[in-house]
């Protein structure tokens, strides 16, 4: 977590010149394949429509689907864990993992397993976790954090990757093809293919739980999370509870919206649904199906002005598409969730304390909202975030004693001119008579990266008045 | 309290807002019970109209489609391999519908049966049914049709009955429902769209990650 | 003859305090519309520093000055997208829970628009005959775009001029980077922002940027000329109006256009 120290990781993060670099691809590849996916389907705005009420629905009967999800799991020889926090379901995935005597789990692509910091914990009591999902796998050897929900390594380059390649693959030969993005993927699908075949357990995250069924559902392009799902004897699912539809045609309301927004997809290649262990005609399956639903949380924002984050489908638009993210990449974000969504959940979940840049950092550009699939308001959420800390008295006393200032002022049209006019005739001698200022007392970090223009002489207000048309 | 009467009881406090719990009970059994569709984004209603716009987006989808009567199929399946220089050799379940296609039958193909452990070049499986929007398969899991055949094979070829192709996702729930009962699955459901890919490796899309490298679909006209 | 509609002019504080030739820029254009303007002397500002720092009872105060200075009129105009979102967009949020002045915020937020929308929209202003000569390049600032849908209204309009020729930048739906306290706080972010912006600006080869929103323009005019570049910043209201002999913005008082 170090949410806390966002302005520090967004000054590196902007002398990074290979992140600056991959960061543009962001700004070109995802939104432009959002708009087309976008505007090949009539039907997309009416759509998000139904994804909205789909999760306000669910949200406002939460209760009573998950009961339903796990009654239906139960009765087809699934087990449904209940995990109140991230301790409690890194638990409850060590217990499984012990009852089956456990040296290795396979993990497909999770951020519940981000959230609640999995992998150290497995590493800890003796079990070797290995992420599948490519991106995770690179962001595994090189012992960072995701910074993308959807594409983990995307602020990595492929000389970064080559080199991490070279060094944890030391048994394959020096002179192997690694030049181009292609050789460096099937250098990993093969090394990937023997831990798949033998791994203890398969460790996977949910995008759905259909109460209708009692299916977990996940969404992939690799095929990853299928080999870790269907290979090893225990199946474990990470879901947290917002996850839940009722039913498969609401799932497939969302589905359309989902690969659109994320990747401009149509659908994206593998949408998996599993419906507790292995039957008994099955060849291939899991003998065991584990589903661990955490709260974390999230039940605290229920009935609150942040209700609306839980629809988050975790498609990654809203950071796609956001100028903040674009200039300083996910781990200046400093924790699992970056961009707008995660500048709305960080502090919602780990406190606003420890993260009180987060909703501070954002333009309001709305770009966000309006690429959202499921029209979360993110710009109105980070605004009620600012409200609580302007409440709590978190926001530094400067920036508070000049916004009282100011206030004190704008009531006071009068007094205000006065004090405009000061400020004017201020500025204006700073210009040296030019169309600029280059000093400014309280505008120094605006001075220091761009000119402050000049005013023109004499207010609106003023000039108006002169004219005699005051009202 | 336990954990998950600990969860629920936050939950209720936090939504229930008053509501008399019997009405809400109601509402959300009747969701479940009726599962009402939503939007279908498309009005083809013609079979052909239907096959054609599944190929448009299977191949967009960057699968490769060929579409032939059910005595052609092993043809099609050695016309696949002959394309891409594979050897004459697949895996397949156990599915009926493909020993009525002959397959394997004249010994132009060397099959075996049964699950993958990972060294398949080719393996084949029949569909339950597609979705034409997108261009999607669906597969079922069960002994006809291994779920490992869909993922461990290098080349992974697909036969769809043109009369199991439906339109949209809400038609295979229905199709699902009359198959195996209402709310009622099979153990893995796949919807597959296209070959295996990733971009992860600098913003580069490239096909073939972990699962198949190629998909090949033969659409068997009914 | 139908009875001219009366407009209460809301001039914006930044137009106040930087660039009054804007206020009167839409004066001007109101008037030649049909309109007939008033400007209520007991204005400041919409209130937005104190809604996005989360001062919400600052924010409500100021709101209720806005609403009684302008409820009387016809409609309200302000020459900015973000102040205009401001009063029709949030106000009603900013009273949603007090009963006493939620309605009367809804029926003030309903006569709100922004300049160029209620040329285009309300007055159907399909020419405007100013004689300004520019080679353009037109930025959608984010609250006029995303809150009110504003992007062909100030085009159509400027595509009127037979001396007005515009050229579209690559992302001009992209933010600037400025977002009011966001560009002194996150100073360095900012800057990473703008600087995309401006080199989009640059490549478009025009002589001059325009866009709709004073606050958008001054961080523009003022990288670009960080950069030493002589791109001539002004508001859209200037060159609709015609009113481009003053120095643009930015740019020192001996430098006027030779047009």
């Amino acid at each position: 977590m170090r949410s806390d120290r966002f302005k520090k990781n967004a000054s590196d993060a902007l002398a990074d010149p290979q992140l600056q670099e991959a960061l543009e691809g962001v700004r070109h590849n995802f939104v432009g394949a959002r708009a087309r996916a976008a505007e090949n389907l009539s039907s997309f705005e009416d759509l998000r429509d139904n994804a909205r009420d789909i999760k306000d629905h669910v949200l406002d009967h939460l209760d009573l689907y998950l009961e339903h999800f796990e009654k239906k799991v139960t009765a087809q020889g699934g087990h449904v864990h209940w995990a109140a926090t991230a301790a409690d379901a890194r638990q409850a995935v060590l217990d499984i993992c012990r009852k089956h005597d456990a040296k290795t789990a396979t993990k497909g692509k999770s951020m519940i397993s981000e959230e609640i910091e999995l992998n150290d914990f497995l590493e800890e009591n003796g079990i070797e976790p290995i992420e599948t999902d490519l991106g995770e796998y690179i962001i595994q050897l090189r012992e960072e954090a995701p910074s993308h929900i959807i594409a983990p390594a995307v602020h990595i380059s492929m000389e970064q990757v080559r080199e991490d390649f070279r060094k944890h693959h030391s048994h394959l030969p020096e002179d192997r093809p690694m030049s181009d993005p292609r050789s460096l993927l099937l250098e990993a699908r093969g090394i990937l293919r023997d831990k798949f075949l033998s791994a203890d357990i398969g460790i996977t995250g949910a995008n759905f739980l259909v109460a209708e069924t009692g299916t977990s559902v996940i969404v992939t392009n690799e095929g990853n999370g299928d080999l870790t799902q269907t290979l090893p004897r225990v199946h474990v699912v990470l879901a947290s509870i917002e996850k839940i539809v009722p039913n498969l045609e609401d799932m497939s309301q969302i589905l359309r919206v989902l690969a659109r927004s994320a990747t401009g997809q149509e659908m994206s290649v593998y949408t998996t649904l599993s419906s507790g262990p292995r039957r008994q005609d099955d060849l291939d399956g899991p003998e065991e199906y584990h589903v661990i639903l955490l709260d974390n949380g999230r039940s605290s924002m229920l009935g609150t002005e942040f209700q609306e984050m839980l629809r988050c489908i975790r498609c990654g638009a809203c950071m796609n598409h956001c100028p903040v993210y674009h200039a300083v990449g996910g781990h200046a974000y400093g924790w699992v969730y970056p961009g707008p969504m995660g500048s709305v959940l960080t502090p919602s979940l780990t406190g606003i304390e420890h993260s009180s840049d987060l909703p501070n950092a954002s333009t309001f550009c709305g770009r966000c909202e309006q690429v959202c699939p499921v029209r979360i308001p993110l710009p109105k959420l980070l605004r009620h975030w600012r409200e609580k800390e302007f409440e709590k008295h978190l926001s530094p006393s400067s920036h508070r004693y000049n916004l009282r200032l100011w206030a004190f002022l704008a009531k006071r049209p009068r007094l205000y001119r006065l004090a405009t006019s000061i400020a004017r005739s201020g500025m204006r001698l700073m210009s040296f008579g030019s169309g600029h200022i280059k000093f400014l007392p309280l505008a120094g970090a605006w001075i220091k990266h761009r000119e402050m223009p000049v005013p023109e002489s004499g207010g609106f207000f003023a000039q108006y008045a002169r004219r005699g048309l005051g009202s | 309290m336990s954990a998950s009467d600990e969860i629920l009881s936050k939950i209720r406090n936090a939504v229930t807002k008053g509501d008399n719990s019997q009405n809400r009970t109601r509402i959300v059994q009747e969701r479940i019970a009726n599962h009402p569709a939503g939007i279908r984004p498309y009005g083809h209603s013609d079979r052909t109209e239907i096959r054609k716009l599944f190929v448009e987006k299977a191949e967009a989808a960057a699968a490769s489609v060929a579409i032939c009567d059910s005595g052609d199929v092993e043809r099609q399946v050695l016309e696949f391999l002959r394309q891409h220089n594979l050897p004459t050799a697949l895996r397949m379940g156990d599915d009926p519908r493909l020993a009525e296609y002959g397959i394997g039958k004249n010994r132009l193909l060397e099959t075996a049966t049964g699950v993958s452990e990972g060294a398949d070049e080719v393996t084949l499986s029949h569909a339950f049914s597609g979705a034409a929007e997108t261009g999607t398969l669906a597969l079922v899991s069960g002994k006809d049709n291994p779920t490992t055949l869909n993922f461990l094979g290098q080349n992974h070829i697909v036969i769809l009955k043109e009369e199991d192709l439906l339109l949209h996702q809400e038609d295979i729930w229905n199709k699902l429902r009359d198959v195996y009962g209402e709310g009622k699955m099979p153990r893995t459901f796949n919807y597959i769209t296209g070959p295996s890919r990733s971009a992860d490796i600098q913003q580069t899309l490239i096909l073939g990650a972990h699962g198949p490298l190629r998909l090949h679909i033969i659409i068997v006209k009914g | 003859m139908k009875e001219k509609p009366v407009v209460g002019l809301f001039v914006t504080c930044l137009v106040d305090l930087f660039r009054p030739s804007v206020g009167f820029a839409a004066l001007k254009l109101l008037e030649d519309a049909g309109c007939k303007v008033q400007v209520p002397m007991a204005q400041t500002c919409c209130g937005q520093p104190a809604w996005n720092s989360g001062d919400r009872a600052d924010t409500a105060d100021l709101a209720c000055q806005v609403i009684k200075a302008f409820e009387g009129f016809d409609y309200v105009v302000a020459p900015s997208g973000s102040c205009a979102g401001m009063l029709k967009k949030h106000y009603p949020e900013v009273f949603q829970q007090d009963p006493s002045w939620r309605e009367r915020a809804s029926e003030f937020s309903a006569k709100v628009y922004e300049l160029t929308s209620f040329l285009s929209d309300v007055m159907n202003v399909t020419r405007v005959e100013a004689d300004t000569e520019a080679d353009l390049t037109y930025h959608d600032s984010c609250a006029g775009l995303r809150e009110l849908g504003i992007s062909a209204q100030p085009r159509k309009l400027l595509a009127s001029m037979p001396g007005v020729s515009c050229r579209e930048m690559k992302d001009c739906e992209t933010c600037c980077g400025f977002g009011g306290t966001f560009s002194v706080k996150y100073s360095e972010i900012s800057n990473s922002i703008v600087s995309t912006k401006t080199e989009n600006i640059r490549s478009t080869g025009a002589s001059m940027l325009v866009a709709g929103d004073l606050g958008c323009l001054l961080n523009m005019a003022g990288k670009l000329k960080r950069e030493g570049s002589d791109i001539e910043v002004r508001h859209v209201a200037e060159v609709l109006a015609g009113m481009t002999d003053n120095p643009a913005i930015g740019a020192s008082g001996n430098t006027k256009r030779n047009s």
